[in-house]
C-alpha cells in the first residue's frame, strides 16, 4: 500500500518541477466526444496542450479506396456528422465535376436550402454545448428548441435526422417532402422571433462577455499559417469563406455577406457564427420560393467511373472549408481519396492559442473552435 | 497572375521542376531535396503561397508522391506541388516551419505512409497507438494507407 | 392558531411531568436529533425536486414527471438508486480521509441547524452569540471539501479543492460583513433579538440603502460559499469533470449532493432572518387590519415561505449565468466586494449611531 507522501510524489515525478499533468479526455464533459488532450498544468495556468488523436479514426479514407462513386459518398456523413449534408454535397460535386455530369437547378436549389439548413442546425447546437462549457445550462435547451424544428425537416425529406445521406451524383435521392416549404418558412419565422432570446441570454451576458472576450487571441497571420478556416479564421478577419470565393451551385445567384470580425477571440468567434445563422437564414429565403420545376436528379450511367487524373473540390462546411481530393486511376474506385477536414487544421491551433491561459480559458477557446472528433480523426 | 507568369518564375527557382497542365490548377513536379528551397521560395517574394490547404501523400505503389495544394490569401492562385519518393527509403524536409499547419498533416503522413519527415520537431505518432501491433512484419512497416498494407484481423478484402 | 411554540412546550411539560430532569432532557435530545434527521432527508428530497421543476421551467422543459403525481416521488427514486450502488473508492485514495470527508461537510450543516429559529419560540438552541457561531461553523466546511479532494488522489479533485478552499476563505469575508451590518443595526448577536427587532418592519426596509447593499451582496456572497454556479468552480464539470467529488459514488455523493442543498437552505434561513424579519409577519406601519390579518398566518409558514423565496433566487441564478474564470471569482471578492461591503458597514455604523434607522 502506499502512503500519501509516495503518492505525491508519483504525480510530480510526471512533470517538471510544479507542473501538473491532466489528462482531459477521451472521457471528458468539455471535450465533446473522445478527444485526448493532455494538458500540462502550472496550478491553474495552462502551460501546454498536446492532442492525442484516433480514439475514434475508422480510416475512412482507406475505407473509400474499395468503394464506388456512388457508395463512397455515404460514409462521409460519419466524418462531421453535424455538416453531413455538405460533406455529401462535396463528394457529389467532385463526381460530377470529374465526369461533367449535368445536375437540374431543382436539385441545385434544394442542394443549398438544405446546406444552409444543415449549417443553421450545427450552429445552434454549437451554441448550446458552447455555453454549457462555459458553465450555462438554459441556451443549450433554446438551441435545440430550434435545432429541433430543421431536423424535422430533415426527417421529412432525406428520412434521416443526423446523417442525411439525400445526395447522389447527379441530383437527388428523392423529391422534397409536400410540406417542405410550408416547413421551412415556419422555422425561418420561428427563427427570426427567437434569435433575440440568445442574444438577452448570451450575448449580452456579463458574465459570458467577460469569460470570451480577450480570451484565446488568434491573428490573422496565425489563422492562415494554421490554416484555419470557417468561422475561426472569418473572426481573425481572413476572408475565407468558399462559398463566396468559389462559387458552387447556385450561391452566385444569392446575396448575403460573407461575416468577418477583426478581434479574434472567442467572443469573436461567437458573434460570427450567430451572425453567419442569420446569412443562412437570408440564403433560404431568397431560395425557398423560387425551387424550380423539373427533374431531381440527371442523367448519369449506371456505374460511374472516374476518368485518370486528379479532381479536387471543396465546399464551406458549418466547420470551414471541406476538401475532397481524388487520385483516379480511371476504375470504379478511387485509387487514393484524401478529406481535407476543417477540424483537423482548427485543431491544431489549440495549443497555440490557450496555452498562458487559465483551464477555464481553455474551454472558451476550445467552445469556440468548434472541434465535432469524428471529423478530425476520419 | 497567369500560369506562364508562375511557371516562369518557378522555374527561376528550381530549374529541375516539370509541369503539368491537365488538371484543374498547374501540377508541378520537384525532385525530393529541391523541394524545401522552392516550398520557402513560393511562401516569400512574387508568389506569398501562404495558405496551405491540404498536404498528402499519394502511394503508387511503385513510388509514393507527395502532395501539397498551395493558394495565396491575396491573389488566390492555387498551384499543386509534387514531390516522388522512394517507397523504401521515404524520406522529405518538413515544411512545418514554413506553414504552421504542416505539423500535424506531416504526422499524419508520417503514420499512414511512413514518410519520414527531416527536422520536424515533434514526429511522433499522432492518431494510432504508439506500439506497432503484435504479429506485424516489422521490416515491412505499418503503414496502414499503403497500398500493400493488409490486416488480417480488421481488413475485408474486396 | 396553529402554533408550533404550543407543541413544543406541551411536549416539554410533560417530559418533565413523567421523568427526572436529567432523563427528561436526555429524551429532548433525542427527539431534537431525531427532528433534525428528519428535517434533513425531508429538506434533501424537497430541494432536489424544487431545483429540477425550477430548472425545466427555466428550460422550457418538464422536468421529472413519471415518478408519482408531477414527478413528486422522483428524488425518492434517486435516493434509493443511490443508496444501492457500490460505493467505490480509489485504490491509492487515502481511505480513512476519504471516507469521512462527506461527514464533515454533513455535519457542518447539521451544527448550523441549531441557532435557526423556525417559527416563534422554536428554535434547538438560542445562543447569545448565534450569528458568530453561524458564521465560525459555516468556514468549517471547506475542510470537508478540501479533505475530499485531497484524499481522493485525483487531479480533478486536487484543483476542484484548491479553488473551492481559496473561493470559500475569500467570499467568507463579504458574507460577514453583510452580516455584520444588520448586527450593527440591531446591537445584538443572538438571533431571537434580530428577529424581535423587526417586529415593527424589516431590516431591508428599515435599514435604509444600505441594508440593501448588504442584502445584495449576502446573497452573491452565500452563492460562492456555497459553491452554486455562478460560482461552481469547484465543480466545474466542463472543466473538472466533477470537480472535488470526482471520485464519489453511491451514498458518499449523495451526501455531498445533501449538504450541497442543506447548506443553501440554512444561508437562506439565515439571510431571511436577517433581512427579512425570520417569521415575524409582514407589517406595514399603522395599517391595523392589514397587520391583522397577517398575524393569522402562522409565523412557520412566514420563515418557509420567505427562506424557499431566496432558495428560488439562488436557483434562477444558477440556471441563468454562465461560469466565472477563477481569477473573475477572486477578483470580484478582492477588488469589488470587500471595498463595497467595508464601506457599507461604515455607512450603517453611521446610520446606527445617528439613528438614522426607523
Amino acid at each position: 500500500m502506499y502512503n500519501q507522501t509516495e503518492i505525491i510524489k508519483d504525480t510530480s515525478e510526471l512533470g517538471a518541477e510544479g507542473e501538473l499533468v491532466i489528462n482531459m479526455g477521451p472521457q471528458h464533459p468539455a471535450t465533446h466526444g473522445v478527444l485526448h488532450l493532455v494538458v500540462t498544468l502550472n496550478g491553474e495556468t495552462i502551460k501546454k496542450i498536446e492532442p492525442h488523436l484516433g480514439y475514434i479514426h475508422r480510416s475512412i479514407e482507406k475505407m473509400c479506396e474499395s468503394l464506388t462513386y456512388r457508395q463512397f459518398i455515404y460514409v462521409t456523413s460519419r466524418m462531421d456528422y453535424l455538416s453531413s449534408h455538405i460533406n455529401n454535397l462535396g463528394c457529389a460535386l467532385l463526381v460530377e465535376k470529374g465526369m461533367a455530369i449535368e445536375v437540374p437547378d431543382r436539385a441545385k436549389y434544394i442542394r443549398v436550402i438544405l446546406s444552409e439548413l444543415t449549417r443553421i442546425a450545427s450552429h445552434e447546437l454549437w451554441l448550446g454545448a458552447m455555453a454549457m462549457d462555459l458553465g450555462a445550462f438554459t441556451p443549450f435547451f433554446y438551441a435545440f428548441r430550434e435545432r429541433e424544428m430543421i431536423t424535422d425537416i430533415m426527417e421529412d425529406t432525406c428520412g434521416a435526422r443526423l446523417t442525411m445521406n439525400y445526395i447522389v451524383p447527379g441530383g437527388l435521392m428523392y423529391d422534397i417532402h409536400p410540406d417542405f416549404q410550408k416547413k421551412v418558412k415556419a422555422f425561418i419565422t420561428q427563427f427570426k422571433s427567437k434569435v433575440t432570446e440568445y442574444e438577452d441570454l448570451v450575448t449580452n451576458n456579463v458574465i459570458f462577455q467577460s469569460r470570451t472576450k480577450g480570451v484565446g487571441i488568434l491573428s490573422a497571420e496565425d489563422a492562415i499559417s494554421y490554416g484555419c478556416t470557417g468561422p475561426v479564421a472569418r473572426a481573425s478577419g481572413v476572408s475565407c469563406d468558399i462559398r463566396k470565393l468559389y462559387p458552387y451551385e447556385v450561391y452566385d445567384k444569392v446575396e448575403f455577406d460573407e461575416v468577418l470580425e477583426t478581434a479574434g477571440d472567442s467572443f469573436a468567434r461567437y458573434i460570427v457564427r450567430v451572425k453567419e445563422m442569420n446569412q443562412s437564414i437570408r440564403i433560404i429565403e431568397q431560395l425557398i420560393d423560387n425551387i424550380p420545376e423539373g427533374d431531381f436528379v440527371g442523367k448519369t450511367k449506371n456505374v460511374l467511373k472516374l476518368p485518370k487524373g486528379e479532381f479536387y473540390t471543396r465546399v464551406e462546411t458549418a466547420r470551414g472549408e471541406f476538401g475532397v481530393y481524388i487520385v483516379s486511376e480511371g476504375g470504379t474506385t478511387p485509387h487514393r481519396i484524401k478529406f481535407r477536414s476543417p477540424g483537423f487544421s482548427n485543431l491544431s491551433v489549440l495549443n497555440h492559442i490557450a496555452a498562458g491561459s487559465k483551464i477555464g480559458d481553455l474551454m472558451a477557446s476550445m467552445g469556440t473552435l468548434d472541434l465535432v472528433i469524428p471529423d478530425i480523426d476520419r | 497572375m497567369t500560369n506562364e507568369e508562375i511557371k516562369e518564375y518557378i522555374s527561376s527557382i528550381a530549374p529541375a521542376a516539370t509541369f503539368d497542365e491537365t488538371g484543374e490548377w498547374l501540377n508541378m513536379i520537384v525532385e525530393s531535396a529541391q523541394l524545401k528551397p522552392t516550398m520557402a521560395a513560393l511562401r516569400t517574394g512574387k508568389m506569398q503561397m501562404n495558405y496551405l490547404f491540404c498536404l498528402t501523400c499519394v502511394d503508387f505503389k511503385t513510388h509514393l508522391t507527395m502532395v501539397y495544394h498551395l493558394s495565396a490569401t491575396t491573389h488566390r492562385q492555387s498551384i499543386v506541388i509534387k514531390a516522388n519518393l522512394n517507397r523504401e527509403q521515404a524520406m522529405i524536409e518538413t515544411v512545418c516551419d514554413i506553414w504552421r499547419t504542416a505539423e500535424f498533416l506531416e504526422r499524419e503522413v508520417f503514420e499512414m505512409f511512413g514518410v519520414d519527415f527531416t527536422n520536424h520537431p515533434d514526429l511522433r505518432k499522432l492518431i494510432l497507438e504508439e506500439e506497432n501491433p503484435k504479429g506485424f512484419d516489422e521490416k515491412k512497416g505499418y503503414w496502414p494507407l499503403r497500398k500493400d498494407f493488409e490486416d488480417p484481423i480488421n481488413m475485408i478484402k474486396l | 392558531m396553529f402554533s408550533l411554540e404550543g407543541i413544543t412546550t406541551n411536549v416539554q411539560d410533560w417530559l418533565f411531568m413523567k421523568f427526572n430532569p436529567t432523563l427528561a432532557l436526555a429524551m429532548e435530545c433525542v427527539i431534537v436529533i431525531l427532528l433534525a434527521i428528519s428535517l434533513f432527508a425531508i429538506l434533501g428530497l424537497v430541494l432536489v425536486l424544487m431545483e429540477r421543476k425550477v430548472a425545466a421551467h427555466i428550460q422550457i422543459r418538464l422536468g421529472p414527471n413519471r415518478v408519482g403525481p408531477g414527478g413528486m416521488f422522483q428524488t425518492v427514486a434517486d435516493t434509493l438508486k443511490l443508496i444501492m450502488k457500490e460505493g467505490l473508492v480509489p485504490d491509492l485514495a487515502d481511505k480513512f480521509l476519504f471516507n469521512l470527508a462527506p461527514f464533515v461537510v454533513m455535519m457542518v450543516g447539521m451544527l448550523l441547524l441549531a441557532p435557526i429559529a423556525f417559527a416563534k419560540n422554536f428554535q434547538i438552541w438560542d445562543i447569545n452569540i448565534g450569528v458568530l457561531y453561524i458564521s465560525s461553523v459555516s468556514s468549517l466546511s471547506v475542510i470537508g471539501i478540501l479533505m475530499a479532494g485531497w484524499a481522493s488522489n485525483n487531479k480533478y479533485s486536487l484543483l476542484g479543492a484548491m479553488r473551492s478552499g481559496a473561493q470559500i476563505v475569500s467570499y467568507e469575508l463579504s458574507a460577514g460583513f453583510a452580516v455584520l451590518t444588520i448586527v450593527v443595526l440591531t446591537g445584538s448577536l443572538q438571533l431571537s433579538e434580530i428577529v424581535n427587532a423587526q417586529q415593527n418592519g424589516w431590516w431591508i426596509f428599515k435599514g435604509h440603502i444600505p441594508a440593501v447593499i448588504a442584502f445584495v451582496l449576502y446573497i452573491i456572497a452565500v452563492t460562492a460559499e456555497t459553491n452554486r454556479a455562478p460560482f461552481d468552480l469547484a465543480e466545474a464539470e466542463s472543466e473538472l469533470t466533477a470537480g472535488f467529488h470526482t471520485e464519489y459514488s453511491g451514498m458518499r455523493f449523495a451526501l455531498f449532493f445533501l449538504a450541497e442543498y442543506i447548506n443553501i437552505f440554512i444561508v437562506c434561513a439565515i439571510g431571511a432572518t436577517l433581512f427579512f424579519g425570520g417569521w415575524m409577519p409582514l407589517h406595514i406601519g399603522n395599517w391595523e387590519a392589514f397587520n391583522h390579518i397577517m398575524d393569522y398566518i402562522p409565523s412557520s409558514v412566514w420563515f418557509m415561505g420567505k427562506t424557499f423565496f431566496l432558495i428560488f433566487l439562488i436557483m434562477w441564478f444558477r440556471w441563468t449565468f454562465p461560469r466565472l474564470r477563477v481569477d473573475q471569482l477572486l477578483n470580484l471578492e478582492w477588488k469589488y466586494l470587500l471595498p463595497i461591503s467595508l464601506f457599507n458597514l461604515l455607512l450603517v455604523a453611521v446610520i446606527a449611531i445617528l439613528g438614522w434607522h426607523f
